[in-house]
């Protein structure tokens, strides 16, 4: 491409976002998908077009996974990173590709065409070993396949024509026509009891905002993300905050590894996510909303644009909904671009003004200070189903299910070692026991609660009770067989959180990596005792002082597997009675020494004798 | 707003007075309480991204450059658990760069230096350095970073973007590869200047920034923190 064309096509995406550096993402996004990177000259472009320096485009680029400086190959293959998918064999998929194509993980080959990179988990974990190949997700991956695709790819085919089939329920609607399956074992009474009616905003329409406010604090409902902050409070903070304009965000961006019942929501019943999101405009007095839909998710993209087009067409989205006169609602889709981070909320709002997906200082609080300094509503995807579901059936009906603090049910997400992995919508108050029987799991040695950032749990806690009295989860279950290796799971999580930290603040930059470090001492045999102590303290730093939630929990996996697999670690701890540190090898030390002096040492080669 | 309110609040069980709206760390200063800190400096937004100056209020720990104060507020200071925390962060930030003090220009009027002396940080540490391999930019005639002792503080970002009105400086990458960028292939392609308050003395809380031609003017012993601890020379109250 000639460097007028680079600058004419460049202008003119910019044109289409309006110019306007509050839709960097969504520029570089496009920016990326035709010419394969973003480069020095690009960023100048886009600096000049839009009005800002070069320096914050570099920022943004530089910040998100999905963009990149160095040209990208025309077909880049994003194998799946995830402890389960390389329990599932991720390895031996990764080396097929690298042979076929003729690349290692990470290069791009000579002619532009390839590139193989790793991505964080990308939501498909009941469903491993998985890949994204352009947009496209290719699931269950095996060694055959991995090398039929490749060699297809190298003959020329469009990766969207890899697919030999499609996946059960919307996932083979003709805007979607992914090989994705649902894999919905269990469908309870609330989200996945009905198809999508409508119910809940009809009912609305006749409501004041105040009574909606009520009935969802009345109904117990807390957000289904994983921080479990009552909505209702939520939603009255929002509404109570002075503004001319207020904005209502679903997060999308389901991240954490082993979560994905998000993605079957947005499958089967996003209907009822767009209707939750309108009640709630109606009740906090919003006229806009985005869905922040992962950029992994982005095959969901041209349906859930087609389902909120058949809103607008039934009068449930756009202008006077209902035929309530003044009731004005529409909702943009901003597409993530691979950064975990912007799960976490603050981040997110971040993200769709078109900054580094970095948190932001609080207070003050979204609610009261978010997407351009309105104060924002931002909910789960599985939360604005259930608040459907609630105006339309009642908070009473809602609150008798689950437990005292815990109303309705949760989607789990069960992957790993398992004979049913998929989507389970359970009431809250179902133990780990009852869960791992329903997915033939009853043989598991070790299961994470809530993904890397919950906890690690033992078979002597398979009674406690999946709900926020007992065990909070955003609805990540992942099963562990007594053949897995506890610490190469905890080593594999700690690499996650430093490769998904945003790197703002000192002790989630800096400690993860020590952290790290540390355990892959242990696994080494090279520690002793006090790396114990030295793990807890450097855990409990950077729980404290980190400034947002990713590393306020990413030193669980280390605390949880200390506290409830003690053995594992004690059977890899050195005792040294001759006062050395197991560190410290003498030998391995003397080595070099042997060689350079070319004699042995006098003191430690007790065979030295002349 | 017009009128100010007052705000009744403790460090350390000694009672100080605030006004709505202040962080703790800014009322905190005007009491003559000092609060360790490396990434906030008088006269640039508080950013809360060192965790130096993280303190327990109404025992949860928070950032008091960026924690507004409220009435009736227990604030931790000086306590042997944040002094933990303090240490560890600051080792952090030694251990992530490469600073070797014995040979930098900066030593004596460094910040983080001086930081680690004022919290009793004279033992061999426990964590790893990670020994990166960060670059060198000379490339303009009065001004050289030398970014193995960047501690990513931001002070440079904020200075430029929010006093000097310039982007000189901005953050690029993430995780353990965030790194200060600046706005152009290298420091000579960008607008900056030798005048800039981004370049002074006061923003820099190391010797990443280099003010060329300047090299030990004050000589070693009798440079600001040669002379007094840090954070012992502030303001008297009500100023």
């Amino acid at each position: 491409m000639t460097t007028d064309n680079q600058h004419d096509l460049i202008t003119d995406i910019c044109t289409r976002y309006g110019n306007d550096k509050g839709r960097m993402l969504d520029i570089l996004t496009a920016v990326q998908e035709r010419l394969r990177c973003i480069d020095e000259t690009s960023m100048h472009t886009i600096a000049d077009t839009i009005g800002c320096s070069r320096i914050e485009v570099e920022g943004v680029v530089t910040f998100y996974s999905f963009f990149s400086v160095e040209r990208k190959g025309d077909i880049t293959i994003r194998l799946c990173d995830d402890i389960v998918d390389r329990f599932a064999g991720m390895k031996e998929i990764s080396m097929i590709f690298e042979e076929e194509l003729g690349i290692k993980l990470g290069q791009t080959s000579d002619d532009g065409r390839f590139s193989i990179d790793h991505a964080a988990c990308i939501g498909m974990c009941d469903q491993a070993p998985a890949a994204l190949i352009n947009d496209v997700v290719i699931t269950s991956l095996t060694p055959e396949s991995a090398r039929d695709i490749a060699q297809k790819l190298k003959t020329g085919t469009p990766p969207q024509e890899l697919l030999n089939s499609v996946g059960d329920g919307n996932n083979a609607h003709e805007l979607i026509r992914a090989m994705v399956n649902n894999n919905i074992r269990r469908f309870g009474e609330v989200l996945f009891d009905d198809a999508n009616t409508g119910k809940g905003l009809k009912q609305a329409l006749h409501q004041s905002p105040q009574d909606i406010i009520e009935q969802v604090i009345e109904s117990g409902l807390r957000g289904c993300g994983g921080a479990g902050f009552p909505t209702g409070r939520k939603w009255s903070m929002a509404a109570n905050t002075p503004a001319t304009e207020r904005y209502v965000i679903c997060n999308a961006d389901e991240g954490e590894p082993g979560t994905f019942k998000d993605r079957v929501l947005l499958t089967e019943r996003a209907e009822l996510v767009i209707e939750g999101m309108t009640i709630a405009a109606r009740a906090i007095a919003s006229t806009q909303g985005i869905i922040y839909l992962r950029g992994e998710y982005a095959y969901l993209k041209p349906y859930l644009e087609a389902c909120l087009q058949s809103q607008r067409d039934s009068n449930f989205l756009g202008k006077n909904i209902g035929n309530v006169d003044g009731f004005d609602f529409d909702i943009r889709i901003q597409l993530g671009a691979g950064a975990y981070i912007c799960g976490e909320e603050s981040s997110l709002i971040s993200s769709c003004e078109g900054l580094r997906g970095e948190p932001k200082n609080r207070p003050p609080y979204p609610v009261e200070k978010g997407y351009l300094d309105c104060p924002t509503l931002v909910n789960n995807v599985e939360t604005f189903a259930c608040i459907a579901r609630i105006i339309e059936r009642g908070a009473q009906w809602f609150n008798s299910i689950g437990t005292d603090d815990s109303s309705g049910t949760k989607l789990i997400s069960i992957s790993g070692d398992c004979d049913r992995p998929g989507v389970y919508e359970l009431p809250y108050g179902t133990t780990v026991h009852e869960l791992l029987k329903l997915a033939g799991a009853e043989q598991a040695a070790a299961v994470q609660v809530g993904g890397p950032s919950g906890q690690m749990i033992d078979p002597t806690a398979y009674g406690r009770k999946i709900c926020f009295e007992d065990l909070p989860t955003g609805g990540a279950i992942i099963v562990f067989g007594s053949h897995r290796n506890i610490l190469e799971i905890v080593e594999y999580y700690l690499d996650f959180f430093i490769s998904e930290s945003c790197g703002y603040c000192t002790p989630c930059r800096v400690g993860n990596v020590f952290l790290k470090e540390r355990i892959g001492k242990i696994r080494k045999g090279f520690a002793e005792l006090m790396d114990l102590d030295y793990l807890r303290e450097l855990s409990n730093t950077v729980i404290q002082t980190s400034r947002c939630g990713l590393g306020q929990t990413s030193p669980k996996p280390v605390i949880s597997s200390m506290d409830n697999f003690p053995l594992v670690y004690s059977a890899l701890l050195k005792e040294h009675p001759d006062g050395m540190r197991a560190s410290f090898d003498i030998q391995k030390t003397l080595e070099e020494s042997r060689h350079l002096a070319k004699r042995r040492s006098h003191i430690f080669d007790t065979s030295y004798d002349n | 707003m017009t009128t100010e309110t007052t705000i009744t609040f403790t460090i350390d069980g000694q009672t100080i007075e605030g006004r709505a709206g202040q962080s703790i760390m800014d009322a905190a200063d005007q009491a003559g309480i000092y609060i360790p800190r490396l990434c906030d400096v008088e006269g640039l937004h508080p950013q809360g991204s060192c965790r130096v100056c993280t303190v327990k209020a109404n025992g949860r720990s928070t950032a008091s450059c960026t924690q507004p104060i409220e009435e009736g507020l227990e604030v931790e200071n000086e306590t042997r658990e944040l002094r933990n925390y303090r240490r560890d962060l600051v080792r952090m930030l030694f251990h992530e760069g490469n600073h070797l003090c014995p040979i930098c220009e900066a030593s004596g009027n460094c910040e983080l230096q001086a930081m680690a002396y004022r919290l009793g940080i004279t033992q061999a540490s426990k964590f790893p350095y990670l020994q990166p391999v960060r670059p060198l930019d000379a490339s303009h005639p009065d001004i050289a970073l030398d970014t193995n002792r960047c501690i990513r503080c931001g002070r440079c970002i904020r200075a430029s973007k929010d006093i000097d009105g310039k982007h000189v400086f901005g953050y690029v990458g993430r995780g353990i590869e965030k790194q200060v960028g600046v706005n152009g292939s290298k420091l000579s392609k960008t607008n900056v200047s030798i005048e800039d308050y981004a370049i002074s003395p006061d923003v820099c809380p190391v010797g990443c920034i280099i003010r060329k031609g300047e090299g030990f003017k004050t000589p070693i012993g009798a440079r600001k923190y040669d002379q007094s601890i840090i954070g012992t020379d502030k303001k008297q109250p009500g100023n």
